[in-house]
């Protein structure tokens, strides 16, 4: 978590990329990556409805769900145009196997309990914002409008999310033992966030997109202010690497995939 | 609903700048900052507001309707505190 690499930092990338835009094919890569993320969260908090601890939380988590999913239908559309196949948003949520989904690991990692959810969406909400304050400085104007919308959903998520994490971790002692355990258990998924891979190298030389290792800082700063608030300890360093933004996944998104893609499988093309 | 642990807000919608704020309901949080956000998330998920208060359901002191009839029937014959016996010149539109 803490392999930063000086001068990369993400928010001076972004405006300084010389040269042309890398080619449509790179781009519809990197944004179909940023899509994937935002539309599996939204059907993961979707599972929430009706589950919720109080008919608040239903709602609150319902919102938050309806922004993720409208992030994840503009990037997907844009990501089609990018691609240039004709495929349009509801083909590709749809109509990809598991194994083409580019989604972060974290996103996919059950909702379990009500503290597990909230510790994911703490650590991708807080993440999100650095993404997006970069993007909305992006060379690429769509890709900055889309995040110009965004980052104001994510302050509010973020709002969310760490207002319950420090609520769960500072309240009672069964509260704080699950809220920590689930910190660990999903702590590892976040080495990927800041690791990058060749596709990202490219999209922030280009100051399409930030230099993943940029954005660490502050997210570190951010869940750190938020756990100390909380009580909560700082696990230690990811003792394995996954990477669901190059098709790594595990069962648990081939679950949520058959219930997300089941009416388009069963029956193509079926419209309300 | 009624646990200790998660008390009753009263929710007041602000739905313009420079209207005042009006009762919109009543949310459950443990405390104000989930309250807030429990307001926001019930009650303006449609635009409805530009702010919002909340309060403590139990720090409002109501009047008892039992006293209803002494408290408000004094007021019903003196229909001269209403300010309908002038004339209202033409210009004035907004009084």
């Amino acid at each position: 978590m803490s392999e930063v690499v000086p001068g990369q930092g993400g928010m001076t990338a972004i405006g300084i990329g010389l040269g042309s835009l890398p080619p449509d094919a790179d781009r519809a890569k990197y944004v179909l990556r940023l899509a994937d993320t935002s539309l599996i969260v939204a059907q993961q908090l979707g599972a929430w409805i009706g589950h919720a601890p109080a008919l608040e939380e239903d709602l609150g988590l319902a919102n938050i769900a309806l922004d993720f999913l409208g992030q994840g239908r503009r990037l997907l559309t844009y990501a089609g145009e990018l691609e240039g196949c004709g495929r349009d948003e509801d083909a590709l949520a749809f109509l990809r196997e598991p194994a083409d989904f580019v989604n972060l690991a974290l996103a996919e990692q059950p909702n379990g309990d009500f503290a597990q959810t909230l510790v994911r969406q703490l650590l991708l909400d807080a993440w999100q914002i650095e993404l997006f304050e970069a993007l909305e400085r992006s060379r690429d104007e769509r890709l900055a409008q889309i995040a110009a919308k965004a980052v104001k959903e994510t302050r509010y998520h973020l709002r969310y999310s760490g207002g319950w994490v420090v609520r769960l971790g500072d309240g009672t002692a069964a509260s704080h033992a699950r809220t920590q355990q689930a910190l660990e258990r999903l702590w590892p998924y976040t080495a990927e966030l800041f690791d990058a891979d060749p596709l990202e190298e490219a999209i922030a030389a280009a100051g399409i997109g930030p230099h993943p290792a940029g954005l660490a800082p502050r997210w570190r700063a951010r869940i750190q202010e938020v756990l100390a608030e909380a009580t909560l300890a700082l696990p230690p360093p990811a003792s394995f690497r996954w990477y669901g933004k190059r098709g790594e996944h595990n069962e648990h998104l081939g679950h949520l995939l058959a219930q997300m893609q089941i009416l388009q499988r069963t029956h193509p093309g079926a419209k309300w | 609903m009624s646990d200790p642990r998660s008390p009753l807000w009263e929710v007041f919608i602000r739905p313009r700048a420079g209207l005042e704020h009006k009762h919109a309901g009543s949310v459950h949080a443990t405390d104000a900052h989930m309250a807030l956000e429990h307001a926001r998330d019930l009650y303006t998920r449609r635009g409805e507001g530009v702010s919002i208060w909340v309060m403590r359901s139990s720090e409002i002191v109501a009047s008892d309707p039992a006293e209803a009839d002494a408290l408000f029937e004094p007021a019903r014959d003196k229909i001269y505190r209403h300010p309908t016996f002038y004339d209202i010149p033409e210009e004035v539109k907004t009084l």
